[in-house]
């Protein structure tokens, strides 16, 4: 199913490539903003077009680990699309490139968050912000919690604040629970409280805590009873090891992303200081074009950002 | 300056020649001081901004709650389970791998026949060049399984505890240990040992009555730098402790140290909020703590001279 789609987009951009190149040919300016527009949708077979505007030059992206597989692919795909263009994508966390693109260090910041959420008034306005995408979290439990296929936010409360310590008293079996926590300041430790504990705090003195999808990954799928919530693209890269718990019902897909029927999501955001010029502006425009939106982002497992 | 005066009588001209490698080392040498001073000052006025600027008040960071997220409520930014937490896995690594070291430089330095010298030394060497990442990852994939399960019944109920970041951690200071232990050993004049063993003792007298004694103050050493680097150490600890914000009671209880905190959550906050200050104080912390040691360092080697 990636794989496919994966094949599709790079067949696209190869095509987006090929006129992009022609195009450059054709005297392409190289005026400061001057894009030389590719119009590379003429070459669509499919309906998705590629709207790489190319723009040389050298920006780097740094921040929300959550959404750089996103960055990642979109910038790959950009700089194929656009030789003479170098997207540099870094992690870091949400913190960081909100500090960083604030500082002028990176050109784009990434983050899980708003900046007006983490920085002071005076700075986060200086920030302009770009929502990309809408990235999805799941909560997932140990293979040997049966019976559980969803919680409810009340339910997925009590658990997370201590009040609820055994899997007996949600349906599942006589297990304790072992809760593992991300990170407090992290978007997904962030997003999680906002959205399913209504603000109110994890129960740190209890759980454990492991930062990153990897190490709960790992941690999930060795120790009984346990529970956690990473992104999307991580537990659909881990299905046979742990197991997947709906909200309310509703379980964790694109789809119920999209329809917004599922809650446990957030915006991902592209911060530029200022209004974004040249490069930067190019490929935050890419990064709403058709090809990234309707093409990378489901492949993904990230859901359009409208 | 004086080995060059003293080549420069025996050569003419050898000590304007030598000039430029002088220049070139003493500005080496500046630039070291003048980066360690510029960190040291970086890292206090970061660590003390949470004070300065956010007005917390120095007492708070003893205080055991931390409750650093602004969204909460009342914030609180105590630092005494990552404190405790941090000497704590420390001084158990320490105590682990103490007895093992000693054995080791002891086997080394005056049992082993030639060939097992030169296989040990090496391997010491190798151990130390085991990326932390490496320590960490066998620790979660076997370590903390196997505490978690066949073990369980000591009272751990996940594997992930204090005893494992002190057991991972001892592994790490074995080889810092040693061979600081070994120099020690090797230092103890010959005489000494001839001496002993011309009155008649055995070799395990000679050890520990002579041996242990005169190389005591390079022994503290070598396990304070084994203390020190366990301290520093942040990486493969995180990995297994378990990273929970309590002050543990016993080996087998999840735990949190400073550096593990801050690796958490530096990349999440952003510079100038209280919650990152907060992580820089952490950070003047560990370097309090590692000066302390350095202190403890000088002042045993100043011990050690009279043999």
């Amino acid at each position: 199913m990636i794989i496919v789609s994966t094949k599709r987009v790079g067949a696209l951009a190869l095509a987006a490539a090929l006129f992009a190149g022609a195009c450059g040919g054709s005297g392409a300016t190289t005026a400061p903003s001057g894009a030389s527009s590719t119009g590379a949708s003429a070459g669509a077979s499919t309906s998705a077009g590629a709207g790489a505007t190319c723009v040389t030059g050298s920006i780097t992206a740094s921040g929300s680990t959550a959404l750089q597989p996103l960055v990642d692919a979109a910038a790959k795909q950009y700089q194929t699309a656009c030789a003479g263009s170098t997207v540099s994508v870094q992690g870091g966390g949400s913190g960081t490139g909100l500090t960083q693109v604030l500082q002028g260090a990176v050109q784009i910041g990434n983050s899980d968050v708003t900046s007006d959420s983490k920085l002071k008034p005076e700075e986060a306005s200086q920030l302009v912000d770009h929502v990309v995408a809408r990235q999805g979290w799941v909560m997932v439990v140990n293979t040997g919690v049966t019976g559980v296929t969803s919680l409810t936010t009340q339910q997925a409360t009590d658990i997370w604040t201590g009040k609820t310590t055994n899997w007996k008293d949600v349906g599942g079996p006589d297990l304790p629970i072992v809760l593992i926590l991300r990170p407090a300041s992290s978007g997904t430790g962030a997003t999680f409280k906002k959205i399913v504990l209504g603000g109110q705090n994890e129960a740190a003195g209890t759980a454990l805590t492991e930062d990153s999808n990897g190490a709960v990954t790992t941690a999930i799928g060795t120790t009984a009873g346990s529970t956690s919530v990473i992104g999307f693209a991580y537990y659909q890269a881990n299905k046979a090891k742990v197991t997947a718990l709906g909200l309310d019902g509703i379980q964790g897909s694109v789809d119920n992303l999209k329809n917004g029927s599922y809650k446990l999501q957030a915006f991902g955001h592209m911060y530029s200081k200022g209004a974004p010029d040249g490069l930067a502006k190019a490929f935050l425009d890419y990064m709403l074009s058709d090809s990234i939106q309707n093409t990378l982002i489901p492949s993904l497992f990230y859901a359009p950002a409208q | 300056m004086t080995t060059t005066s003293i080549f420069a009588d025996k050569e003419p001209g050898l000590r304007a020649r030598l000039e430029p490698a002088r220049r070139i080392t003493f500005a080496a040498a500046a630039l070291v001081i003048f980066l360690v001073g510029l960190l040291l000052a970086f890292i206090t006025w970061n660590g003390i901004q949470l004070f300065t600027v956010t007005g917390v008040p120095l007492p708070q960071i003893l205080s055991p709650t931390w409750q650093p997220d602004p969204g909460s409520g009342a914030t609180s930014f105590g630092l005494l389970p990552f404190i405790l937490g941090t000497l704590g896995v420390m001084f158990v690594a320490a105590i682990m791998a103490t007895p093992l070291s000693v054995g080791l430089a002891l086997f080394m330095a005056e049992v082993a026949p030639g060939w097992a010298r030169r296989v040990t030394r090496p391997a010491m060497e190798v151990f130390v060049g085991i990326p932390s990442v490496v320590y960490g990852w066998l620790g979660i994939t076997t370590l903390v399984p196997f505490l978690g399960g066949p073990l369980k019944g000591l009272g751990f109920t996940l594997g992930q505890s204090w005893f494992a970041g002190s057991l991972v951690l001892s592994l790490m200071i074995l080889p810092t240990i040693t061979s600081v232990a070994y120099d020690a050993f090797l230092t103890v004049p010959l005489e000494m040992r001839s001496a002993s063993l011309a009155l008649g003792t055995t070799r395990w007298q000679t050890i520990r009555h002579v041996l242990l004694p005169a190389a005591g103050a390079g022994l503290a050493t070598a396990v304070v730098l084994g203390m020190m680097r366990a301290a520093g150490e942040a990486l493969a600890v995180q990995m297994v402790i378990g990273n929970r914000i309590t002050i543990p009671t016993s080996l087998t209880q999840p735990m949190i140290t400073l550096t593990s905190e801050i690796t958490l959550d530096m990349g999440n906050t952003v510079a100038g909020e209280p919650w990152n200050q907060a992580l820089w104080t952490m950070g003047l912390v560990l370097l309090v703590v590692s000066f302390t040691f350095v202190l403890i360092v000088r002042r045993l080697a100043r011990q050690t001279v009279p043999a």
